[in-house]
């Protein structure tokens, strides 16, 4: 008997149908994941099992019950006895999901107390066995932490423990590793597997990532613009994908690594490569010690290859990519065609600045959302070829944006009318219309869905064949680093664990670090 | 020259912005009519012939010698009616719509001035007998300029040091919040009190005064906005493209500050409205005599009796500070790139 059940489940704003005609049931003990691209309604779906539809959206038809009550028939009080008390959810974004102004002991204690199951006698000792349970080992301390005292994980385990501060039989778990980072993805979800085990709950896990599917899942659901064109086993679904989607799906994971380029000359030469920040303590703030970001790492990279950096947040993969374009200070040299980076200043600087570009990670924040497409690939032209005349200009442009594959009256719109993986194309063909030697990618694909990263690892791949330009592929994601790199760098906490060719390094990893980050990705 | 796709864009929403487009209409019309006052409202003809030559008396000053050599050489008074009379033997006058300058006495008026509206003086006259409606159009010209002026240079101050602030941070940031802090505790009534017993202020002075503490209203914002903006990463990628650093603040940084700027700009310009009338009202504003509609307050409240003067005052006054709010409203939204799709 399912804990669970949808049938026929149709969701509609402003006559369009959202979700159309969706049905699944979540047994007890089992994880059912819905797996689609962002709009497919996987979360819309998940949101209406706990009557948590936005407002605009409405239910046009179908039947959701939980646990014998129907959802649409409920009075609110029901309703409420359900969401948190029968069942828990947990939410993409950790860092927005707890209050900010209390103690999470104390939201941890009052999730307990809402449904009355709990007396508030003893009800620290509760709150405190549970914090232990979702693996916070230290437990008083953390209780008694704000939560911008507390990481991404922890504050996800947090989030856990609220939701399982109830006993409820269903965890609904909308994308709760997206925001962290691959090796607390394992562990976080490790955590939802193990909670499952042991208390028999149901779990409705929302996600893009097939990979954690694959480990995690004992039936799929592939959504594809509100309908749900496949649901099998988990180990059927990757074994033999009957729908076109879900391959297409499967595919995006999977793309072939590049052909090797042997004897290609040294392009960039990086020595020593340091970023320190000094900590002040005391009354007069004198610095009393150095964090380093960055400590002596140091690499080639070679014309018309991609050097891939792979490691977690924290790791100094960034701040590389940010001292190579001089964004920010550092210690070490950085040599390009035999000229020291880090000793140029003023108009030699800019000059060298066409040489070196940039592509960052949030394709939404990354484009000047005031000035048109147009504006804002043509400007490094305005600085860097001022000869140029305005039909000159005009004409670069436009052959820019044919390169990546964009229609050309794009120039004339803005930005925010474009959708993710085309507006990373627009970012692409701003750092190209320079014809640098090198392009530093910032994790470029990590905001996108799978299939869409797909487009744009390719696109970088028949650009880097066209143009011989250099890639410093920055990334977490090793299956996406392996698709592009013909040599990896693994860094951590600021320092290379490992480095070398791609075959050397994924075929055979030296470091246990290398090989946990591989496991997290799925690789 | 044919415009931008982008201005065509944002010149139909202003154009679909139905209350925007008529205020801006109406406040086009009365800003024309109070620019031209001089042609609309004079006590001199705008064209005469005397014995053959054309004279423009609104333009130039003419000698009272020149219609007849008996009067005195001083510039002609052509409401005296024995000017009016010596023309007329020997040529012809054409008069503006209105007779009356801002400070001509209108000697006939009545018994009491001020004196209800008539046929001649359409809104009446005021405590000193002068053509009321003369007055309003002369006024609305010198609050109109005023106001103008205020809050182009004021903004353009602000903005500056606004942005200056948030692009560099830091130390910079932290002496001119503080500078700031300390120049806007200053007593600004209290100083205008002195100055104005010091010197009688005069236009330019006054505006000059007013600047030195009005530019802070954009600072703030525009400072906000910069520091937010000075981290995005289309900043970042503007800098390693090489672009200078006075053209990243103008070109990508400053469209950001500028919808908070635009929303701003039509409640700065009615507060530079209403700050010179609430002076003139106190005394402090322009020299006495000037048409000022502050002063026109001023006498509707010690004139309760002559309600003419307090409802043109007010209908004038809301009237100019809700069109300005509301062609302020329609250029916000046309510059905004959500709606500009």
């Amino acid at each position: 008997m399912s804990f669970c059940t949808v049938e026929n489940l149709t969701l509609q704003a402003g006559g369009q149908t959202l979700v159309d005609n969706l049905s699944f049931c979540v047994a007890a003990g089992e994880t059912l994941a819905i797996v689609g691209e962002s709009g497919s309604g996987k979360t819309l779906s998940a949101l209406s099992v706990l009557d948590l539809l936005p407002p605009g959206i409405t239910r046009a038809g179908g039947r959701i019950t939980l646990d014998g009550i129907d959802i649409a028939g409920a009075t609110p009080a029901q309703k409420q006895k359900i969401r948190g008390g029968k069942a828990g959810m947990i939410f993409q974004e950790p860092m927005s999901s707890l209050n900010p102004l209390q103690r999470v002991g104390k939201q941890v204690a009052e999730a307990m107390l809402l449904h009355g199951k709990f007396s508030r006698g003893g009800l620290r000792g509760r709150v405190l066995e549970l914090l232990t349970e979702v693996g916070l080992a230290d437990a008083p301390r953390i209780a008694a932490a704000y939560p911008h005292l507390l990481s991404g994980g922890q504050r996800q385990r947090i989030m856990i423990a609220i939701a399982l501060a109830n006993d409820p039989q269903l965890l609904i778990a909308d994308e709760p590793t997206t925001a962290l980072d691959v090796t607390l993805e394992k562990q976080i979800l490790d955590l939802i597997a193990a909670e499952q085990k042991s208390r028999g709950l149901g779990v409705l896990l929302i996600t893009h990532n097939l990979s954690l599917v694959r480990r995690y899942a004992d039936r799929v659901l592939v959504m594809d613009q509100g309908r749900a064109v496949e649901t099998n086993s988990a180990a059927a679904v990757f074994a033999a994908p009957a729908h076109a989607q879900t391959k297409r799906l499967l595919a995006a994971r999977n793309l072939a690594p590049p052909a090797s380029i042997p004897n290609a000359p040294v392009l960039l030469e990086a020595r020593d490569l340091a970023v320190k920040f000094p900590i002040f303590s005391g009354m007069l703030r004198r610095k009393t010690g150095e964090v380093a970001a960055l400590d002596g790492v140091s690499f080639n990279l070679h014309a018309g290859e991609t050097l891939g950096l792979v490691g977690e947040s924290g790791s100094g993969k960034t701040t590389i990519g940010l001292l190579l374009l001089r964004l920010i200070r550092f210690q070490g040299e950085v040599l390009l065609d035999g000229t020291d980076l880090s000793k140029l200043s003023g108009a030699r600087l800019r000059a060298m600045r066409r040489k070196i570009q940039i592509v960052f990670q949030d394709p939404y924040g990354s484009l000047a959302p005031r000035l048109t497409v147009g504006e804002i690939i043509g400007e490094g032209l305005t600085v860097h070829a001022k000869n140029l005349s305005r039909a000159e200009r005009e004409e670069k442009v436009a052959a820019a944006l044919r390169d990546v594959g964009l229609p050309a009256d794009a120039k004339n719109r803005y930005p925010h009318e474009f959708s993710g993986g085309q507006r990373q194309r627009i970012a692409i063909a701003r750092a190209l219309i320079l014809q640098p030697q090198v392009l530093v990618l910032d994790e470029p694909t990590s905001a996108l869905d799978v299939t869409v990263q797909a487009e744009i690892l390719r696109l970088l791949r028949s650009l880097q064949e066209r143009t011989n330009v250099a890639y410093l592929f920055i990334s977490h994601d090793l299956a996406v680093i392996r698709a592009l790199s013909h040599r990896i760098l693994v860094l951590k906490d600021g320092k290379v664990v490992e480095m070398g060719t791609a075959e050397e390094v994924l075929g055979a990893p030296r470091a246990g670090y290398t090989r946990a980050l591989m496991e997290a990705a799925g690789v | 020259m044919p415009l931008s796709p982008l201005w065509q864009r944002r010149t139909k929403i202003f154009r679909a912005h139905r209350r925007g487009r008529f205020s801006l209409y109406v406040f086009a019309v009365i800003f024309v009519i109070s620019m031209s006052a001089n042609l609309i409202a004079n006590d001199k003809p705008l064209l005469l012939e005397y014995r053959g030559n054309l004279y423009f008396p609104a333009l130039q000053p003419i000698a009272e010698t020149t219609f007849d050599p008996s009067f005195l050489p001083t510039a002609a008074d052509f409401t005296n009616p024995q000017v009016q009379a010596a023309i007329r033997a020997h040529g012809w006058m054409v008069w503006p719509p209105i007779r009356y300058r801002y400070d001509t006495i209108v000697w006939n008026a009545g018994s009491f001035a001020p004196s209800p509206p008539s046929a001649r003086d359409w809104l009446g006259t005021d405590e000193v007998s002068r053509d009321v409606l003369s007055r309003v159009i002369y006024g609305l010209r010198l609050s109109i300029l005023f106001g103008f002026g205020l809050t182009i240079v004021a903004s353009i101050i602000g903005i500056l040091a606004g942005a200056v602030q948030g692009f560099y941070g830091g130390l910079t940031d932290l002496f001119f919040q503080r500078f700031i802090e300390i120049w806007s505790g200053m007593p600004q009534l209290f100083l205008l009190i002195i100055l104005s017993s010091i010197i009688a202020p005069s236009f330019w002075i006054l505006l000059a005064f007013l600047l030195l503490f009005s530019w802070m209203t954009l600072t703030g914002v525009v400072r906000a906005a910069f520091l937010r903006a000075r981290n995005l990463d289309y900043v970042r990628a503007a800098k390693a493209l090489g672009v200078a650093d006075w053209r990243i603040m103008l070109r990508h940084m400053l469209p950001n500050a500028m919808i908070a700027t635009l929303t701003f700009l039509p409640f700065i310009l009615s507060d530079s409205v209403t700050l010179l009338a609430s002076l003139d009202f106190l005394g402090f504003g322009m020299p006495p005599g000037s048409p000022s509609l502050g002063e026109l307050v001023s006498e509707a409240k010690d004139n309760l009796q002559a309600p003419w003067l307090g409802f043109t005052a007010f209908i004038t006054l809301a009237g100019i500070l809700v069109l300005l709010i509301f062609i302020g409203e329609a250029v916000r939204d046309s510059f905004d790139p959500r709606k500009t799709q």
